[in-house]
C-alpha cells in the first residue's frame, strides 16, 4: 500500500531565530479539553510508568488500581499546583499494546481523571497516548504484514476511541540497521537507515495513524527518533561513541521524523524527539521536549537548551515509587509546574528571548548535542534539509550542516572538542564526502552489508 | 616474540587484513594457534578493553579491533580444533520474555566475543523454557540475561526459577544487566552478578569463570 506525501516542506515556518521561542508556534493546536497549545504558554507533559511489577492477567487488577490512583493525583495535584494546563502521557507498555484492550481501559480511566479536572475547576488538559511499536517482536521485522502490525492497528484505534485526544508512536523502521551501523561508525549505514528505510516506514505508519485520528476527530501528534538519536545520546554519554557523531545523528534524524508531518501529523511533537525544534522550524508545529526534570528517565547534556524551544515541557517517564515527599510522578509534575512558571513569567513580561539565552547559553558550549539546538543552530539545519528534494538528500544535508556548525565553533573557539573528538570530526565529514548523489546507488552495497537485518519488503524496496 | 607483539599492534588498531596477514604468517612459520591466540590476539583484545574502559577508543574502535580478531580466528579455529584447544568459555545470552530491547545486550555479547569467549544468543524476548532449552543443547558456562523495563525486569528471576526447576543452576553462573537492574536486585533473585555496562560484564564473567 502506498501513502501519498500531503505536503512536503519547501520553506520554514520560521525563518528568524529570535521566534524560535518557547510557549509560541506559528500553528499552534488546540486539543482534549480546551488545551491550547502554543498560543503563548507552555505547559508541563507529565509522563509515568509503573514501578517494579509483573504485568499480566494475574495482576492486571493491581496495574489499573495504579494508574487509577495516578489518574486522582493528576486531579488533586493539578489544583494545587495553579496549573495553567496540563497535557498527561500515557504511553503503552509493550503488553498494553499486545492486548489493545489494556490499553484502551488504561487510556479511559486518565480521560475520565482529567474530564473531572476540567469539569471540577476548568483545567485545561489533554491526553496524549502512545502505544509501543510492538512491529520489531521478530528479526529482522515484518513492519507491513503479520500479527503484530495488525495488533498495533488495534491498539490505536482502540485508544483513539477509548480516550486519546492526541496519538503518538516511537516508531522503530529503520532501527535494526542504525543500531548496528552507529555501533561500527558507519555513516553510510546511518544514512542509509535514517533517510532510506526510517522515511518510507513513517510514510507507510504515519499514512495509518493520521487516518485513525481523522476517524476519531483527535490529534495525530506526532514520532520521536529516540530509537536511533537518543540511543546515541546514550551510548556518546557513556563514551561509547562520540559526541560528534551523536550530535550528526540527531539533526539527520529530524527527517525521518518530518515525515509524520508531511503525512498530516500536526503536532504537539513528542517529549523525547530532541529533534523537535528543527520540526517545529520546518512545520511550525507546537513541540514538546524534555531536559533537566527528566533525569528521572536519563542524563542528558541538553538539559537547558532543550527548553529553549518547547511548547510543552515534560519529564519523559518516572516510575508510580514512593518519594519522601509523595509519589514520584506527583513530585515531578511539580517540578514541570515550577519550571513552567517561570516560562509563562518570561512570556508576560516580554523577557522571554533573555531567558532562553540563559537557557542556551548555559550548555552550548559544553556539548556538541546542544551546540546544534540551538535556535540558530536549528534553524541552519532546518534550512539546509527544505533546500534538498528527497529524504535521502535531506538527512545528508542535515548531517552535514550539523557537522558545519560544530566545525565553525571548533574553529571559532567556542566548543572545545578533544583531539578524540576532532578525529571523529574529520572521519564524519569525509564520510559524508563519499555518499552517492542519489539513493538508489547506495541500496545494493547496503542489502550486501546490512541484508541480514531487514527486510527490504518492509519498506516498499 | 616481536611478531606475536607486531600482532597485538595491528589488532589494537583494527588492522583486519594485517592482522590476517601476520597470523598466516605465524602459522607459517610453526607458532603454535594457542599461542598466537593468547599471545597475540586476546593480548591485545586486553589492551583495547583497558583503553575503552579509559575513554581512549570508542566502542566503533573497538568493534574494528574485534572484526580484525574474528578474521584472524576464522584462519586459526580449524587448527585449534585440530588440536583440541578450547575457547575461554561459552556464553549464552538474551533479553527475558517481554523485552524488545536488545542494542545493550549485543554490546555486551560483541564485547565476550572480543574478549576470547564464545558466544549464543538467543535474541530477545526470551521465554524462561527456551533458555532452560538452550542450557541443555549448548551446556554454557554463563548465562547473561538483559532487561530494560521494570515491568520485565522480573522474568529475570522467573527464568532463573526455570533454570533452578530444571535442576541446572549449579551449572551456570548467572549475570544480569540493563537500565532498571542493580546489584542488590541481583542479589535478590539469585543471581550470581551484575554488570552495569558491557566493559565490565567482561570483567564480570572473567571473575565468575575464575572464581
Amino acid at each position: 500500500m502506498q501513502h501519498t506525501v500531503r505536503e512536503r516542506w519547501r520553506s520554514l515556518a520560521v525563518t528568524n531565530a529570535d521566534e524560535l521561542m518557547f510557549g509560541r508556534a506559528p500553528k499552534p493546536v488546540t486539543c482534549g479539553f480546551g488545551l491550547k497549545l502554543g498560543e503563548g504558554k507552555v505547559f508541563p507533559e507529565l509522563n509515568f510508568t509503573l514501578p517494579t511489577m509483573m504485568l499480566d492477567e494475574t495482576n492486571w487488577p493491581s496495574v489499573v488500581a495504579q494508574y487509577r490512583d495516578i489518574g486522582e493525583m493528576i486531579v488533586r495535584a493539578s489544583q494545587r499546583l495553579h496549573l495553567p494546563g496540563l497535557m498527561v502521557e500515557f504511553e503503552l507498555l509493550p503488553p498494553m499494546t499486545e492486548r489493545p484492550e489494556w490499553g484502551a481501559e488504561i487510556t479511559h480511566i486518565l480521560n475520565e481523571a482529567l474530564a473531572t479536572a476540567h469539569h471540577s475547576y476548568g483545567l485545561p488538559c489533554a491526553l496524549r497516548v502512545t502505544p509501543t511499536d510492538i512491529r520489531d517482536a521478530t528479526r529482522p521485522p515484518s513492519l507491513r504484514t503479520g500479527e503484530e502490525w495488525i495488533v498495533l492497528q488495534q491498539s490505536l484505534r482502540m485508544c483513539a476511541k477509548g480516550g486519546a485526544h492526541v496519538l503518538s508512536i516511537e516508531s522503530i523502521g529503520g532501527k535494526e540497521v542504525n543500531d548496528e551501523a552507529m555501533m561500527y561508525g558507519d555513516v553510510t549505514g546511518v544514512i542509509f537507515a535514517l533517510g532510506v528505510l526510517a522515511p518510507r516506514d513513517m510514510a507507510f505508519l504515519w499514512g495509518d495513524i493520521v487516518k485513525v485520528c481523522e476517524e476519531c476527530r483527535i490529534v495525530p501528534g506526532g514520532d520521536s527518533a529516540c530509537g536511533f538519536a537518543n540511543t546515541a545520546m546514550q551510548l556518546a554519554s557513556q563514551g561509547m561513541v562520540p559526541e560528534v557523531f551523536a550530535a550528526m545523528i540527531r539533526a539527520a534524524s529530524a527527517v525521518r521524523s518530518l515525515v509524520a508531518y508531511e503525512q498530516g501529523a500536526y503536532g504537539p511533537s513528542k517529549d523525547c524527539a530532541y529533534e523537535g525544534p528543527i520540526i517545529k522550524a520546518m512545520t511550525g508545529a507546537p513541540i514538546s521536549m524534555e531536559g533537566k526534570s527528566a533525569t528521572c528517565a536519563h542524563f542528558s547534556p541538553v538539559g537547558n537548551v532543550a527548553a529553549a524551544m518547547c511548547d510543552l515541557w515534560s519529564n519523559e517517564s518516572v516510575q508510580d515509587i514512593r518519594l519522601l515527599s509523595g509519589s514520584a510522578p506527583e513530585a515531578f509534575l511539580e517540578l514541570l509546574a515550577y519550571d513552567c512558571r517561570l516560562f509563562n513569567q518570561a512570556l508576560e513580561r516580554g523577557t522571554e528571548k533573555m531567558y532562553q539565552d540563559l537557557l542556551v547559553h548555559s550548555d552550548m558550549h559544553l556539548s556538541p548535542q546542544a551546540l546544534i539546538l540551538s535556535p540558530e543552530s536549528t534553524l541552519r539545519i532546518a534550512r539546509a534539509i527544505v533546500a534538498e528534494p528527497t529524504h535521502y538528500l535531506q538527512t545528508i544535508a542535515a548531517a552535514r550542516e550539523s557537522l558545519t556548525i560544530l566545525r565553525e565553533a571548533l574553529l571559532g573557539g567556542i566548543l572545545p572538542l578533544s583531539i578524540k573528538e576532532r578525529r571523529w570530526l574529520d572521519r564524519l565529514e569525509r564520510s559524508l564526502d563519499e555518499l552517492p548523489e542519489v539513493e538508489e546507488d547506495l541500496l545494493e552495497a547496503m542489502k550486501e552489508r546490512y541484508g541480514h537485518l531487514f527486510l527490504p519488503e518492509s519498506y516498499g524496496l | 616474540m616481536r611478531e606475536l607483539q607486531d600482532l597485538a599492534d595491528a589488532l589494537i588498531n583494527g588492522y583486519a587484513d594485517r592482522v590476517s596477514k601476520l597470523t598466516n604468517e605465524l602459522l607459517e612459520t610453526g607458532v603454535e594457534p594457542q599461542t598466537i591466540l593468547n599471545e597475540g590476539l586476546i593480548a591485545g583484545m586486553t589492551v583495547v578493553g583497558e583503553k575503552m574502559r579509559t575513554g581512549e577508543m570508542y566502542l566503533p574502535e573497538v568493534l574494528q579491533s574485534a572484526s580484525a580478531m574474528h578474521a584472524s580466528l576464522k584462519l586459526l579455529k580449524p587448527h585449534l580444533v585440530k588440536e583440541g584447544v578450547e575457547s575461554r568459555g561459552k556464553i549464552l545470552m538474551g533479553t527475558v520474555k517481554g523485552d524488545m530491547h536488545d542494542i545493550g545486550k549485543n554490546l555486551v555479547g560483541i564485547m565476550l566475543q572480543g574478549a576470547g569467549f564464545e558466544l549464543v544468543d538467543l535474541g530477545l524476548n526470551v521465554p524462561p523454557q527456551k533458555f532452560v532449552e538452550a542450557i541443555g543443547m549448548h551446556q554454557p558456562a554463563v548465562v547473561g540475561l538483559s532487561a530494560m523495563l521494570t515491568t520485565t525486569m522480573l522474568n529475570m528471576k522467573t527464568t532463573i526459577e526455570a533454570i533452578n526447576n530444571a535442576g541446572l543452576r549449579s551449572k551456570v553462573k548467572i549475570i544480569i544487566g540493563g537500565a532498571p537492574v542493580s546489584q542488590k536486585f541481583a542479589d535478590d533473585i539469585g543471581a550470581d552478578g551484575y554488570a552495569r555496562d558491557a566493559v565490565k560484564a567482561v570483567d564480570k564473567v572473567k571473575e565468575l569463570l575464575a572464581a
